[in-house]
């Protein structure tokens, strides 16, 4: 009975919280439907979400390749658009990590404190904050490879690194296995990096395209039809490269897939 | 003065990867199973992390206390009979080197694996002065046959078919080109190296562990080479690093454990002698090489570098390292490792190595003393970028991307412009799309008509949202 009530005043304290929606820019630009799917499913469990309009890029391309001089503005402007929300969500694990781990060259005011400690990936925000147990409304009757980024595994820790040694855990797959119908494949090197890497893919063409290759074909071959993921970006990657080589595989967001759609 | 230009990795890896449809693809998978290896043998330590911290504090601990300890060992190796010598720089190390082998009329040198070395560039010195060094570990002989440095710190010749091994045998040895047995090829080399172990004046080393209590140090092989080496000739030399300090003999005990695993994913080397003074009749000289190494202990960013005990791996889980090879680096020291050092040496020539890195993070979690190299890649990124050492085309459109992006106004503008011109994306912003190498084995991703923002401002922005 008491476990009910604090369930209840948590729901509460939830909703009465302001969440601050934010959409890295490439989701904006080229994924506009997994911004759709985040807000929607978001809503579903009745928050009170906000999308400050003048949100751009948390500077994460200029901050990982040292430039620190020309991701100040970006990351100065993230944190006034963001500072005045209780919590901040993103789909999307690198730009969290960039805010969380990376927005320390700045000086560290309140503010900026507040925001780097209170912005959270999509998939950490559902399972540790929101402990979501069912998404009734979902159902995807598809064989998944999960993709965890790097910067989701390493950086925030939504599933144990396969380098540590300890209890494993994957909060993603947490999460997928309250689908309907979805059932997970395993694949043979989950946590390697697919060779993305932000400008990497672009700068390191070749390591870069030879590595997203692997993993296509190592999703392949445990039978996938979908690849779902937390981070867009790398699938951005691994699609290009599954679509050159004529690889039968589809890429989707865990948002789409947890809130039904829209694809 | 001679030019120093800067090293090419990218250009280096791509054409590991596109010489053949054998090498990249064997490469990685030869160092992806010894990863798996690696990752059961220390699943089978339930304490494995709380040993790596022990490894960490081990080595922290000796490197802020590193005079004493250099003191304490050069005391207690001394009453053992063992000369000390101290090298500030390698070209120090390598006069020393000589000035030993020439005082003792040494012509022929045997030698056992040590990067230390490799870094000083030692074998070219002393051949030049006539003296005849060869390799006796079996990776090392293949290079140095094949003319080339390590490509790996534990594996020199992995980057090699057993083809290409049979091919180089017949070349310098004059083996039959066709036999690519494993068996057979071993055989070649003992055959012509052990000859060479009778002749030498002198047996050389590293040291992989140097113990400030005993006096004594440690070598870790897997095929008794440098025992050999160091049992044969009446002379022992070793190069050992300061930072190879290791306060008391019970410390083994955590890095033993750790060493093997880490390096190959086995539970110890076939070797792992303790050197204790010289032999009977015997002479044991043991340089303590800087070269770089106090300057590095200062330097508050990567100092922790200096806690690596060589294990490589962080190179064997490297996704981009398995995908280059560890020559592409142009550098003593490959994979994570060296992008975190080889930098120390000289920053211009090495400044495009911490970009040779998706920074995956994979090598501080495998790491056994916990060095933070992945962190330390993105540091010295800062530092690159701060010297204005950053590649040409990322300077420009960071600029131009750094004001965009602090600026919502002429962000959503050059959007709308940029958004029907353009039917693609990833770095529109960052990279003239005629040098943007994306679509040359990817395709490219559609730009959608409508931006979420849009989405947005369509459907929601009647909520009374805090922004609006």
């Amino acid at each position: 009975m008491a476990q009910e009530t604090q369930t209840t005043s948590r729901q509460e304290i939830l909703e009465g919280m302001k969440i601050g929606l934010f959409i890295p820019c490439y989701i904006d630009m080229v994924y506009p439907e997994v911004g759709v799917a985040t807000l929607q499913l978001l809503e579903r469990f009745g928050l009170n979400v906000g999308y400050p309009l003048t949100q751009t890029c948390c500077g994460q391309p200029m901050s990982n390749s040292g430039d620190e001089r020309n991701a100040e503005a970006a990351e100065q402007l993230f944190v006034d658009n963001f500072k005045d929300f209780d919590c901040i969500v993103g789909p999307a694990g690198s730009c969290v990590k960039q805010v969380r781990c990376h927005f320390d060259r700045m000086e560290q005011t309140d503010e900026v404190k507040h925001v780097r400690k209170h912005t959270y990936e999509l998939v950490e925000f559902l399972h540790d904050i929101l402990k979501v147990d069912a998404f009734p409304w979902a159902e995807f009757q598809h064989a998944v490879a999960i993709h965890n980024s790097c910067s989701s595994v390493r950086g925030l820790g939504i599933a144990k690194p396969s380098e540590i040694v300890g209890v494993p855990f994957d909060k993603t797959a947490n999460l997928l296995s309250k689908v309907k119908g979805l059932v997970l494949v395993p694949v043979d090197r989950p946590d390697d990096c697919c060779g993305f890497g932000g400008t990497f893919c672009v700068t390191d063409e070749a390591v870069s395209a030879r590595m997203g290759l692997e993993k296509a074909h190592d999703q392949v071959r445990h039978g996938a039809e979908y690849v779902v993921s937390p981070d867009m970006s790398c699938l951005m990657h691994q699609q290009g490269v599954a679509r050159r080589a004529g690889l039968d595989l589809k890429y989707v967001h865990v948002a789409q897939v947890l809130n039904a759609g829209p694809f | 003065m001679s030019i120093v230009k800067q090293v090419n990795p990218v250009a280096a890896a791509e054409l590991f990867i596109i010489q053949d449809q054998v090498h990249e693809p064997m490469h990685d998978r030869f160092l992806w199973g010894t990863t798996q290896r690696r990752n059961q043998q220390a699943a089978a330590i339930p304490e494995w992390e709380e040993l790596r911290e022990i490894a960490s504090r081990i080595k922290e601990h000796m490197l802020t206390h590193l005079d004493h300890y250099l003191e304490e060992f050069e005391h207690n190796a001394t009453k053992r009979g063992a000369h000390i010598h101290w090298a500030l720089d390698a070209s120090e190390h390598n006069q020393i080197v000589y000035s030993i082998l020439h005082d003792h009329g040494v012509k022929e040198l045997i030698k056992s694996k040590s990067m230390l070395q490799e870094e000083c560039q030692m074998t070219p010195f002393l051949e030049k002065r006539g003296i005849r060094v060869v390799e006796s570990d079996l990776g090392e002989r293949i290079q140095q046959l094949d003319g080339q440095p390590p490509s790996h710190i534990v594996f020199p010749a992995i980057h090699k078919t057993r083809q290409d091994v049979a091919k180089l045998f017949a070349d310098t040895i004059g083996t039959d080109p066709n036999n690519d047995d494993p068996h057979f090829l071993t055989e070649v080399v003992r055959n012509n190296a052990r000859p060479r172990f009778l002749a030498a004046g002198a047996g050389m080393t590293g040291g992989n562990f140097a113990i400030a209590e005993t006096g004594t140090f440690m070598v870790c092989t897997n095929e008794g080479n440098a025992d050999i080496g160091a049992s044969v000739p009446p002379l022992h030399i070793a190069s050992i690093g300061i930072e190879k300090m290791i306060p008391r003999v019970e410390d083994m005990g955590v890095f033993l454990r750790l060493l093997a695993r880490s390096a190959e994913g086995a539970p110890l080397t076939q070797y792992s002698s303790h050197f204790s003074g010289p032999r009977k009749n015997g002479e044991l000289h043991i340089v303590l090489v800087d070269n770089g190494r106090s300057r590095r202990l200062g330097m508050p960013e990567f100092w922790h570098s200096l806690k690596c005990i060589r294990c490589g791996a962080c190179m064997n889980t490297c996704p981009v390292y398995r995908r280059s090879g560890g020559l592409s680096y142009g550098a003593t020291y490959s994979g994570p490792i060296g992008v975190i050092l080889d930098p120390t040496f000289d920053e211009f020539k090495y400044s495009e190595l911490p970009f040779h890195s998706t920074l995956c993070g994979s090598c501080s979690e495998v790491c056994p003393v916990k060095i933070d190299i992945s962190d330390q890649i993105l540091k010295w990124r800062r530092v690159m970028a701060e010297k204005g050492y950053l590649p040409l085309v990322k300077k420009l459109s960071f600029g131009v991307a750094g004001h965009v992006f602090g600026h919502p106004e002429e962000y959503h503008t050059l959007q709308k412009a940029a958004g029907p011109a353009m039917d693609h994306a990833p770095y529109f912003l960052l990279y003239n799309n005629s040098l943007n190498p994306w679509t040359r084995d990817r395709e490219l991703p559609q730009v959608a008509k409508q931006t979420f923002r849009e989405w947005y401002l369509a459907n929601r922005s009647e909520d009374g949202n805090v922004q609006n």
